[in-house]
């Protein structure tokens, strides 16, 4: 028995393998599940309803309980599942409707609509649990499954019912693959098209209770939002195709599923719904970091690669500005300093970094100057940054004492297309083009003493 | 609903005054003859349209037929009802009284030939999806339910990002299309639905002076091949530029026909000077009271 299982590497393997029957049920059905909701979730997602989401999931502990109640009360087996979802899935249609309701005929708005539907479902299904607990059948009643998740308890015709309202889901999302993508992205044009966008509507929420019903067992109904909101939210940061975003979603969705559920068959009482949410968070927190579309770790590296060709920008242009009249010229880290404003550990850096790329080479005891290559680099980022100021001059009517900061900031993004622009823009002052003078004083020059 | 439907037309009205100036302006054959109520090469035909946003009116018995085959500038300050009357023929938005139809016939029989261009503001453009993609929706209508986006279609779609000078930016996702080339990828879906009505509901807001150029060659391409396209427009400088007819509009149709008619001083500071107040207030006495609008 799963619960029984202690760490111990032969259960390891066992489940592995897949070897132990409970573990394929617990596989089918959880896997299922999970991946079928990584596929809607990602429609759920783009709608923008996610929250509508945890409404039904809440809404249908009272339906659950009542399914239960009904069932000991007419001697069905109360406890069977079909029994319980059927239940759960009637309360978390009438919180839909609710819903909806209370945003079309009142001024209720939609979050306050979506609080009022939560709560007060949620708490009936609590009075109603109090109810089946005080009942002689209690201990048979074991609803706490169906809060938090217990894959434990899953026998083999749950499992199949779970995989076959998964299939439906999966099917729905498939086939109208076309519909729900206009759907969520236009639906003002999907509707001017003559698509019956409540119908869809009432179509993807039909698919998300279905999908809530069927991941009760498995995370419980307070955790069952996690599935349908974070593996949509984990693959959105791999990929900018929809079609790749829900295909990703579902494999986080399928791993979260399996690899929880298998956790929990390993950890003695673990219990499974918090376990499979942890690990679809984990995978969440790797797509956010390394995620290849929007993961911030590349947004990071590509914010220092830009801080240092800013910095490597700046110290050329101070260069520049400080020999321009005879490029041959030696200068001092000195007049470096004076020329911008720096802190002396960056100025330092910016030197070492200029050495080694061979920019500017030692002349005599602390004199520098320009190597050719430098001179050329110095020369053509100079040129973009007077380029860019004199357009915000001539064409933005900035004024020129303005226009340096302007310029330090937009000279690095500047590219070939924008610059030939400039050109085109700027060329009634062909002279100026080769590398146009400065148009407002440089500090370089500035008497001494004098504020910059 | 009399008094404000007299001064619709601006020049003098007076019986058969204004039928002349109608058939000068409109130049179509017969129209509305022998039961012909609404005739099927009238583009967009309004008949005594009202539209109220919840309960308060925003547009109030709107009366026009829009000229076949010719450029229509939508004109109004804001707040005057121009999106909503593009949406209200759309169905997009309920009318509270009154007859839209489209070459004669109702609007969701003849959706096909209607192409809309909604605001760029209308959508999210983190969407995961191609420039190509939204412009493929623009073949969903023909499309059934079910039937996939063909390779047919994705040609039509092709051709229409060529047509707006977006043809190397198919697979960009939208996101990192400038605000000018979301326009265009909206102006390229309408195209490729290749309807023969356009409603655009401002096309030209803050693009930069390329697109605005590559609009408007699009827009007289579109005229030249016969279609009809109004256009919700903010400039009145453009105007005369780039449209012949024109639609006055301010919670009430103000003026509407030929731009060198109708686009006179007078009849602007009748759209823009001085506000409805009665309008106005009505409305609000409407909405307070839950009346049946």
């Amino acid at each position: 028995m799963i619960a029984a299982a202690r760490f111990d590497w032969p259960s390891l393997v066992n489940l592995l393998a897949l070897r132990d029957y409970n573990t394929r049920v617990v596989v089918l059905g959880v896997g299922a599940f999970a991946l079928a909701s990584g596929v809607v979730g990602t429609f759920l997602m783009l709608r923008k309803r996610a929250l509508l989401a945890d409404v039904i999931s809440h809404a249908t502990l009272p339906g659950i309980a009542l399914a239960f109640l009904v069932g000991s009360s007419l001697g069905v087996a109360g406890k069977s599942l079909p029994v319980l979802l059927a239940g759960a899935t009637v309360t978390g249609v009438l919180a839909v409707l609710f819903v909806l309701a209370i945003v079309h005929t009142t001024r209720v708005k939609e979050d306050a609509a979506l609080g009022i539907a939560l709560s007060v479902f949620f708490g009936g299904g609590i009075a109603l649990s109090s109810l089946v607990q005080q009942s002689a059948t209690a201990s048979a009643a074991g609803l706490d499954a169906f809060i938090y998740g217990k894959t434990a308890a899953m026998i083999v015709s749950d499992a199949w019912l779970i995989a076959g309202g998964a299939a439906i889901v999966i099917a729905i999302c498939i086939g109208f693959f076309k519909e729900l993508r206009l759907l969520c992205f236009d639906p003002a044009y999907a509707a001017a098209q003559g698509r019956p966008i409540v119908a869809f509507d009432l179509l993807l929420m039909g698919a998300v209770v279905m999908i809530t019903v069927i991941g009760l067992q498995a995370v419980g109904l307070i955790l069952v939002i996690a599935l349908l909101v974070v593996p949509p939210a984990a693959a959105r940061f791999w990929s900018d195709d929809l079609r790749r975003v829900v295909l990703i979603s579902a494999g986080v969705g399928l791993i979260s599923g399996v690899v929880g559920a298998g956790l929990s068959a390993l950890i003695p009482k673990a219990p499974s719904g918090a376990l499979i949410v942890l690990v679809s968070g984990a995978l969440f927190v790797f797509s956010l970091i390394f995620g290849a579309k929007r993961g911030s770790l590349w947004r990071w590296l590509e914010a220092r690669q830009l801080g240092r060709r800013v910095a490597e920008q700046h110290f050329l242009r101070s260069c520049y500005e400080l020999v321009e009249d005879d490029p041959r010229r030696a200068f001092s880290e000195g007049a470096l300093a004076a020329n911008r404003v720096w802190n002396a550990e960056e100025l330092a850096r910016m030197m070492q970094v200029a050495l080694a790329g061979r920019w500017i080479e030692a002349a005599g005891s602390s004199q520098f100057r320009l190597t050719q290559a430098g001179l050329e680099s110095a020369r053509r980022v100079t040129r973009n940054h007077r380029l860019w100021e004199m357009y915000l001059i001539t064409h933005a009517d900035i004024a020129p004492s303005h226009v340096d900061r302007d310029a330090d900031l937009v000279e690095h993004v500047l590219d070939a297309e924008m610059i030939t622009k400039l050109e085109a823009l700027l060329a009634a002052d062909a002279a100026a083009l080769v590398t146009p003078p400065s148009p407002h004083r440089l500090p370089s020059v500035l008497p001494s003493g004098a504020a910059p | 609903m009399q008094p404000i439907a007299r001064d619709r037309q601006s020049p003098p009205v007076n019986g058969p005054a204004t039928g002349a100036l109608e058939t000068n302006v409109q130049p179509r054959p017969p129209a509305r003859t022998a039961g012909a109520e609404h005739p099927a090469d009238c583009p967009l035909s309004i008949h005594d349209m009202t539209v109220a946003y919840q309960r308060r009116p925003v547009l109030w018995d709107v009366e026009y037929d829009a000229p076949a085959g010719k450029l229509i500038a939508l004109v109004g300050p804001n707040g005057a009802g121009k999106s909503t009357l593009i949406k209200a023929v759309m169905d997009l938005v309920p009318k509270a009284s009154g007859r839209v139809t489209v070459f004669g016939e109702p609007y969701r029989r003849q959706r096909r030939l209607v192409g809309y261009v909604p605001q760029r503001e209308s959508v999210d453009w983190d969407f995961p999806v191609s420039a190509l993609d939204v412009v493929a929706m623009g073949r969903y209508g023909r499309l059934g339910w079910l039937r996939p986006v063909g390779r047919a279609d994705l040609e039509a779609a092709r051709e229409a990002l060529d047509r707006v000078g977006l043809k190397d930016f198919a697979s960009r996702q939208i996101r990192q299309l400038s605000g000018g080339q979301q326009q265009r990828v909206f102006l390229a879906r309408a195209l490729a639905q290749d309807a023969q009505l356009y409603l655009m509901d401002e096309p030209f807001a803050s693009v930069d002076a390329a697109t605005e150029r590559a609009i408007i060659e699009v827009l007289r391409a579109m005229r030249a091949a016969g279609k009809t396209v109004i256009v919700v427009h903010h400039d009145l400088e453009t105007v005369p530029e780039y449209f012949e007819y024109v639609v006055l509009l301010n919670m009430r149709v103000v003026a509407h026909g030929p731009v060198r008619d109708v686009f006179t001083p007078e009849n602007l500071r009748k759209t823009y000077g001085g506000r409805l107040t009665l309008l106005e207030e009505a409305a609000h006495k409407l909405a307070k009271r839950d009346a049946p609008v």
